[in-house]
């Protein structure tokens, strides 16, 4: 019964994937894309649990938070390139 | 135009402890549970490059007063260390071991050799990542 459950979790995440994948190809801007990917990490958190869940097994809860930690700090990298230009700034100018 | 970005300081002030702890965790639970060295080094170099996204070059380098070549240096020195150690105990070259000891707050606790040789990867790879990414950073 919870096998069918999560199976069907599993099937509605992908379809949420695909369609944060046709916002990637389509975006007409940018920042679309950017939080089209940012999308993508957080539903990717989701199907990591869910399938964790599946298979009973605890050896996957690591790649949660890391999927996590590396999502918001390349959201913040894309982010400050559209904005600034520029990644890593050298030395702040104020 | 001088950019208003207090949201993003204090949310990496908060973070990155998160991010440091979580390495932490996992490079010490890499004998018996998925992690290791390697994923360890790469989180904290990860906590490192968010504050360089956040404030600047010039704010890592103040926390880290170390060059970073030199830390890679000292990861792999320790690592062929642990390995040249084993000859002390008349063991081949990188023969760990292992045994229980009784910790004053931990309880029974095992203790690997194989810690010494992860330390010595964990360093390496902190020095290498940052290394790359802040050289590419600097010039523009």
């Amino acid at each position: 019964m919870l096998s069918t459950v999560l199976m069907v979790c599993l099937i509605l995440l992908s379809l949420a994937l695909l369609g944060s994948i046709y916002r990637l190809i389509k975006g007409p801007s940018t920042a679309d894309r950017v939080i089209a990917l940012d999308t993508i990490g957080i539903t990717m958190i989701a199907l990591v649990a869910v399938l964790s869940m599946y298979l009973k097994t605890s050896a996957f809860l690591e790649v949660i938070l890391l999927i996590g930690i590396l999502t918001f700090i390349g959201t913040v990298a894309f982010a400050k390139f559209i904005e600034r230009g520029v990644v890593l700034d050298r030395k702040r100018d104020h | 135009m001088r950019t208003n970005d207090v949201i993003l300081k204090t949310v990496t002030q908060l973070v990155t402890f998160i991010i440091i702890i979580f390495s932490i965790y996992v490079f010490l639970s890499g004998h018996h549970h998925p992690g290791g060295g390697f994923i360890g080094g790469l989180m904290t170099a990860a906590a490192f490059v968010l504050i360089g996204l956040a404030f600047d070059i010039e704010t890592v380098k103040k926390i880290i007063p170390i060059d970073f070549k030199l830390i890679s240096a000292t990861g792999m020195l320790i690592a062929v260390l642990t390995g040249i150690g084993s000859f002390v105990f008349d063991a081949n070259f990188l023969s760990h071991t292992f045994d229980y000891f009784h910790l004053p707050l931990l309880g029974e606790t095992e203790l690997a050799t194989a810690v010494l040789f992860d330390i010595g990867v964990y360093l390496v790879v902190i020095g290498i990542t940052l290394t790359i990414i802040f050289t590419i950073g600097e010039d523009q």
